[in-house]
């Protein structure tokens, strides 16, 4: 018992010890002026800055503004990246025809597009929300497609030799074998969606987090600009933590 | 000796009509190579509550044969036929256990038990109690609420085959199920074949390369030729029954297996020199 405790603590530990070592390195470089204190402010700093950020920014607001922004975003890229990764494994032509520009588009910089998607959905929480989509879309249909693609022929076989319908076998067989893949897709999907979120709130100055760190760099607050982008990471780590805990549920074998 | 295609009537079980016929079976494939026929006017049967093993040297079409009876393949010349019964895929009198470990790792061993139960869409109460028979059956009590990934591979290939009993098959068609087990786990894991197959006077296929595992399970055992797969002997087994893996120290036993080696050698050899020879081995 001690030793499984002394197990999981120890990551943990070694984890949260090597961001402290890191913290302490990049505030003793600034204090020697290695790094210029005029661009990097001191983590010291940022930490004092929290409360100011708080209470005056209203970062509770806007952290749900984000938070709320990322679950449609990530939502939508559930229901309509994982929906057309289906798809495109189900019918091969489209696949073929598709999966490259795909893949292409998954490198392609989708932010830049913010000006066509303001003018089709105004400046509003949808051309953000979108935006985050079309971001993670190819990670989520890639992924689908690879974990579907990835079934072992043997565990169909096995639905086959119980006369599984077509139906049953997605629902009973491929669904559950691809889960693990789809959600690498899913927590790939949700990264690019939450970078291009902030991104769009911080290019169009409307929205969370993104909208507030572009106010406090305007006005040259960096401690308040690093405090913010901090609570960013918070809303990355808590949509993680989430997604982890639904596919535990899903698969509790994992 | 020169092959033969067609079963030795002597070797029928007498007076008892058969449950499964595989009648004159041919199948071939398109190879970059051109076509390979991998079974060549295969035909046999299977009575009621009789274990037949089909053993064979690897390339000389067991696994097609397997999927050729499960219904798993189709586009084959002659015909399978259960109680009369022609199969046209998957069928529900037949069972089949597979040899690549098949247990789906997302369920628990309760829940991989009781998944034909669960398709046929028995209430889950029910399934539960009807899969903890098998999981009893095959061994596996205390183990219910596991995953596969917390079993050894000869606890997993248990669940596989209490999954398929579960599904009350009137045929047990296991393609070598424990190829990929250690000996001393095969012989344990035959004794369980052995008591399963007593207990629900189970009739079973086997295919397996393996000369003992067929001796020790086996009434009768199939020997194939190396490609194109045709029927070579048909080796009756009288060893008493209950067997157990004790049996395999017995004079009796080792006469067989001498026996189906020497029909199995000159197979075995062709293979292994056409398969040097597909490698660039042979000059």
């Amino acid at each position: 018992m001690i030793a499984r405790a002394q197990r999981s603590f120890l990551p943990f530990a070694l984890g949260a010890g090597t961001l402290v070592a890191l913290i302490a390195i990049i505030e003793a470089l600034i204090r020697v002026g290695v790094i210029n204190r005029f661009i990097v402010p001191m983590p010291s700093q940022i930490a004092g800055a929290f409360e100011r950020v708080i209470l005056e920014e209203d970062i509770p607001h806007r952290f749900l503004v984000t938070a709320r922004e990322a679950f449609w975003a990530t939502m939508l890229l559930a229901l309509v990246g994982v929906s057309i990764g289906v798809l495109l494994h189900r019918v091969k032509l489209l696949r073929d025809a598709t999966e490259t520009w795909v893949a292409a588009m998954a490198s392609a910089p989708t932010v830049l597009m913010y000006p066509l998607f303001l003018v089709i959905f105004g400046r509003s929480e949808r051309t953000i929300i979108m935006m985050g989509f079309v971001a993670g879309l190819p990670a989520v249909i890639l992924k689908t497609i690879e974990g579907l693609a990835g079934t072992r022929r043997v565990l169909i076989d096995v639905g086959r030799s119980f006369k599984l319908s077509q139906t049953q076998l997605f629902w009973k067989i491929y669904f559950p074998a691809a889960l693990p893949t789809i959600f690498v897709g899913l927590r790939l999907g949700m990264i690019f969606a939450l970078i291009n979120i902030v991104g769009v709130e911080f290019l169009i100055n409307f929205g969370g987090l993104g909208q507030l760190i572009n106010d406090l760099a305007e006005r040259y607050d960096l401690p308040g600009t690093y405090a913010s982008i901090c609570f960013v990471v918070l809303v990355s780590v808590v949509f993680f933590f989430l997604t982890d805990r639904i596919e535990r549920w899903l698969r509790p074998a994992d | 000796m020169a092959s033969v295609t067609r079963l030795d009537p002597a070797a029928r079980p007498a007076a008892v009509s058969p449950l499964l016929v595989v009648d004159d079976i041919v199948k071939s494939f398109e190879t970059p190579e051109g076509v390979v026929t991998a079974v060549d006017h295969i035909s046999f049967d299977v009575a009621p509550g009789e274990f037949l093993a089909v053993i064979g040297p690897s390339g000389c079409g067991k696994s097609t044969l397997f999927n050729v009876i499960g219904g798993l393949l189709d586009g084959y010349d002659g015909r399978v036929t259960v109680a009369g019964e022609t199969v046209k895929g998957p069928h529900a009198s037949i069972g089949m256990v597979f040899q690549e470990e098949s247990t789906f790792p997302w369920r628990t061993v309760t829940d991989n038990v009781a998944f034909p139960l669960e398709i046929a869409g028995m209430a889950k109460a029910q399934r539960i109690e009807r899969a903890k028979h098998f999981i009893d059956l095959v061994g596996l009590h205390g183990f219910e609420k596991r995953y596969p990934a917390e079993l050894s591979g000869g606890m997993r290939q248990r669940v596989a085959i209490a999954r398929t009993l579960a599904s009350e098959p009137k045929i047990l068609l296991m393609d070598e199920p424990f190829g990929a087990l250690d000996e001393q786990t095969r012989l344990l894991l035959g004794d369980k074949v052995l008591q399963i197959q007593h207990e629900l006077k189970q009739t079973c296929l086997l295919i397996t390369h393996n000369i003992t595992e067929a001796v020790q399970l086996a009434d009768r055992v199939l020997v194939m030729t190396y490609r194109p797969g045709k029927l070579k002997r048909m080796v009756p087994i009288e060893l008493p029954r209950p067997r157990s893996s004790e049996i395999v120290s017995s004079d009796a036993f080792g006469r067989y297996v001498a026996q189906i080696w020497g029909d199995l050698r000159e197979e075995a050899s062709r293979g292994m020199r056409d398969d040097e020879a597909h490698r660039g081995g042979a000059s």
